[in-house]
């Protein structure tokens, strides 16, 4: 089952990276970036079944930072939309010149 | 560790040799990763954020069961407590307090280049995943087979995590809960509505 797990985990991070890729809406873009942590959560997992529970420690921090990251991460987005009324990242430009 | 192991360059080549599981077992292996499979090609489709947010949920619970069957009893429950429990209730409480719930009449999705750059990252990708089908995992560093079994046994679904984690991660725990700190304050600043007199 190794083998197929680590499969899956990468086909679940090519999923994010193409959501990250080719989506303009903030938060989708946001969503895509947890379900990558998810699957290289999957990935410590699935190997720490064969090299002890140190990975499994590692998936416990990458979800605390999940939820530091996200609760920054909304924040920033609540901000830019009170600033500009919309989360579409094509008309959030400021640092364009 | 086992005396059966080789020192030396080939130890790498060597895979870790799984033992047999039961039909019952595969299925249901397989059933939950198709789904998670299906829910994330639905999750990255779909236009409205809401549906989208509920489609990783998905995901998010079928990868739960597969950390059951991965034998990481506590982190499954960690993935739906704190995972699809917390961290994506906060995501659709931002969706709704936004008022996204409804697709834009803006372009979602980015135009030309984008998408052929995004198509030739997913063909790159693709390749990694069959090298990785056939992933040959070192067995130097493994744990002789039937420990981690005993260790789950002995010591419970929480001790397990819990012992390395508060013994030779100590350090980086703390560090965690700091940085939860952190976060909270900072989300709560970055949050907060500016008034003009400060």
């Amino acid at each position: 089952m190794l083998a197929e797990a680590l499969a899956l985990s990468a086909a679940l991070f090519t999923i994010g990276v193409i959501g990250v890729l080719t989506r303009r809406n903030a938060i989708i873009i946001f969503l895509c970036v947890e379900l990558m942590l998810n699957a290289v959560n999957l990935t410590f997992v699935a190997l720490s079944r064969y090299y002890g529970a140190t990975g499994q420690v590692f998936v416990f921090f990458v979800i605390s930072v999940a939820a530091a990251e996200a609760a920054v991460g909304l924040a920033i987005i609540i901000a830019i939309f009170r600033h500009k009324q919309t989360v579409n990242l094509q008309n959030i430009n400021l640092l364009r010149g | 560790m086992n005396s059966a192991l080789h020192v030396g360059p080939l130890a790498l080549l060597q895979s870790v040799v799984e033992p047999a599981y039961p039909l019952f077992y595969t299925f249901h292996f397989y059933l939950f990763g198709v789904i998670a499979l299906a829910s994330a090609i639905a999750f990255v489709t779909r236009r409205s954020p809401v549906a989208a947010a509920l489609w990783l949920v998905n995901v998010m619970f079928s990868l739960a069961a597969l950390y059951v069957m991965l034998d990481a009893h506590f982190i499954a429950a960690i993935q739906v407590l704190v995972y699809a429990g917390a961290i994506m209730v906060v995501f659709l409480f931002v969706i709704m307090l936004l008022n996204l719930g409804s697709p834009d009449e803006l372009a979602d999705a980015r135009g030309k280049w984008g998408m052929l750059g995004a198509g030739a990252l997913a063909l790159i990708l693709l390749v990694e995943i069959a090298v990785l089908a056939n992933a040959q995992v070192p067995v130097r560093f493994a744990l002789p087979r039937g420990a981690v079994e005993e260790a789950l046994a002995e010591k419970g679904a929480v001790g397990v995590v819990a012992e390395p984690m508060l013994r030779e991660h100590l350090l980086a725990f703390e560090l965690v809960s700091i940085l939860l700190l952190v976060a909270i304050v900072g989300a709560v600043v970055v949050g907060r509505r500016r008034t003009h007199a400060g």
